[in-house]
């Protein structure tokens, strides 16, 4: 396999995925062409770690219905197909809910006056550049507003088919994570021991799984809680590539913003065969 | 009713364990997992499920390959680009908004209802509780979350409940702002590194759109003195009132493997330090209905 796309995912936000995204990156790319992207549209936070040289900002957008007043002839038909009950009729006033609407045009598409048009309505930014000379993308959400897939499907467009892709995804299994996990050749699922972690880590490998995309283990903060995701991962097969144990030094250089490569050299080697260990498991 | 929501923007910070150890300490409560990405409140409580149902998310294209007619239209219209180069439609990148359906000359497709998880009732040692679970690969977390909080009104009103605890999740999009809606008060946990503090700003930031109250606990505050320092000056910038600092401690672990809270565990430090943040917040709110009361007369 000349090139792979590696998820870093989780289920349960806080594990270290930016950790792992960021040091998994930056390891390789002494090795061989890799680049990093962003996928935490909600909170992205690798910028705060490789400090990125943004070059270019593109607006994602969502295009929202507008009603010619004086057009429409009230017949209902584009209340009636939208899915997200974005659009209402008071009377004779015709109402569009905003927040509500998914921006896919179908009312467009059903109105037989041709009365609506559309206006563009940002949801948030792409931001790309580089960071030690890595290909960095991020995105960003705009407070107050609720899609995030959008912004992650657009970042997703800045993959570079000639290079190893490590995408730092949100937390979660719902759209976002999964909108991250579509379409790569191993999900590396960060998780911590305990009962939590494990909760949500055999979410996310069934998650996984059902995307047909192979799983992969880092258990961080290795040393506290129980042994309930090592007995998991065992049973169903599941390899751990990577523990990093719990410790007050890697715990204040991560404060600061400090990669753990930089602070405690030694862990370089260690990403570096965690990156030739996913090619294994990577389909 | 008095709803208190747990957000924190940046995950694993600890709102459910703050979550779990307000529990202990409120009485005469009601408690929803609005996590439902990830939901691990139960894991705190010891619940026996009372009642649970099925939950429709949205709907899927699904298209009958012997009609279609393979011109393509959906693929066009289609603006999630779910339909692919062999007019096939995955699933994982379908919305459910029907474009594709009116497209079709041919009505080959068809909107299909899925199932897409389960929402539950349950009785625990700790007052009832309203949770849900996403099935694996399912999506719109955001209306999970509408049906969690109506089932938690439901048990509030027939506990007659004063107060309802709600467990969000981590992030600032669809779930969290689900989880809002008629939210009474914000706890805020965060921590003290630049991700909680990029995370927190970005979080403060919707609760003020959505103009609700917010208070600010700064968890595992001992792991960089300077970071939980420069969290009270954002803090005090803002005018949001900070109800504590919580030390690290493995013992919030250990409590979590015996499936408990760790304020139940006697002189823990952390356990200690989420007591007085609950005295804290339980001043203030009495200190801000008071104010609101006297106000109200003059």
């Amino acid at each position: 396999m000349p090139v792979i796309r590696v998820a870093v995912a989780s289920g349960k936000g806080g594990t270290g995925k930016t950790t792992v995204a960021v040091n998994l990156a930056l390891a390789l790319s002494a090795a061989r062409p890799v680049q990093l992207l962003d996928c935490d549209v909600e909170e992205p936070n690798a910028h705060l770690f490789v400090k990125p040289e943004i070059e270019a900002t593109r607006s994602i957008v969502k295009l929202l219905p507008r009603i010619d007043e004086e057009r429409c002839t009230r017949c209902g038909a584009c209340v009636e197909a939208c899915e997200f009950h974005a659009l209402a009729r008071m009377g004779e006033t015709m109402l569009v809910y905003d927040a509500l609407c998914h921006g896919c045009g179908r009312c467009g598409l059903v109105c037989p006056v041709d009365a609506i048009r559309e206006v563009p309505h940002e949801l948030g930014v792409v931001e790309t550049g580089s960071a030690r000379g890595i290909p960095f993308a991020h995105g960003r959400l705009n407070i107050g507003e609720a899609m995030a897939t959008p912004i992650i499907h657009a970042l997703k467009d800045e993959i570079l088919e000639d290079r190893w892709t490590i995408l730092d995804a949100p937390p979660g299994t719902g759209c976002p994570a999964i909108a991250a996990l579509h379409g790569a050749n191993v999900a590396l699922l960060v998780t911590e021991p305990t009962p939590f972690g494990l909760h949500d880590l055999t979410a996310a490998v069934e998650v996984a799984r059902t995307l047909d995309v192979p799983v992969a283990v880092v258990v961080n903060r290795s040393g506290i809680g129980d042994e309930g995701v090592e007995v998991y991962c065992r049973r169903e097969g599941i390899p751990i590539l990577l523990s990093i144990p719990f410790d007050r030094a890697i715990a204040a250089a991560y404060a600061v913003g400090t990669p753990m490569i930089d602070a405690i050299p030694d862990w370089r080697d260690r990403f570096l065969e965690l990156g030739n260990r996913l090619e294994e498991v990577a389909r | 009713m008095r709803q208190v929501l747990f957000l924190s923007g940046k995950g694993g910070t600890g709102k459910t364990s703050l979550a779990a150890a307000f529990a202990t300490l409120t009485e005469n409560k009601v408690l929803a997992d609005c996590d439902v990405d990830a939901a691990n409140l139960h894991l705190l409580l010891d619940p026996t499920v009372v009642e649970e149902g099925d939950y429709q998310g949205s709907n899927e294209a699904v298209r009958d390959v012997a009609r279609c007619t393979g011109c393509g239209r959906c693929r066009e219209v289609c603006r999630f680009n779910a339909v692919g180069e062999g007019l096939d439609i995955d699933p994982y990148l379908c919305e459910g908004c029907g474009a594709c359906v009116t497209a079709c000359p041919a009505d080959a497709i068809v909107l299909e209802p899925r199932i897409s998880g389960r929402w539950f009732t349950a009785d625990t040692a700790k007052g009832p509780l309203a949770g849900a679970e996403l099935l694996p690969g399912e999506e719109v977390s955001g209306k999970l979350v509408v049906q969690v909080k109506e089932r938690m009104a439901d048990l509030a009103s027939s506990a007659g409940a004063d107060t309802a605890l709600v467990d969000g999740s981590p992030g600032i999009g669809c779930p969290v702002i689900a989880s809002i809606a008629g939210v009474d008060e914000v706890v805020l946990v965060t921590e003290p590194t630049l991700s909680g503090l990029h995370d927190l700003e970005r979080i403060v930031g919707v609760v003020r759109h959505f103009g609700i109250r917010a208070h600010l606990v700064i968890n595992k505050a001992d792991l960089s003195p300077d970071l939980a320092d420069r969290l009270e000056r954002y803090a005090d910038d803002e005018g949001l009132p900070v109800l504590g600092r919580i030390p690290y401690d493995r013992a919030v672990s250990t409590a979590m493997v015996a499936g408990r809270s760790v304020v139940e565990v006697a002189g823990s430090p952390a356990g200690e330090a989420m007591r007085a943040v609950f005295e804290r917040f339980v001043r203030r709110i009495a200190d801000a209905e008071r104010e609101a009361r006297e106000g109200g007369v003059t």
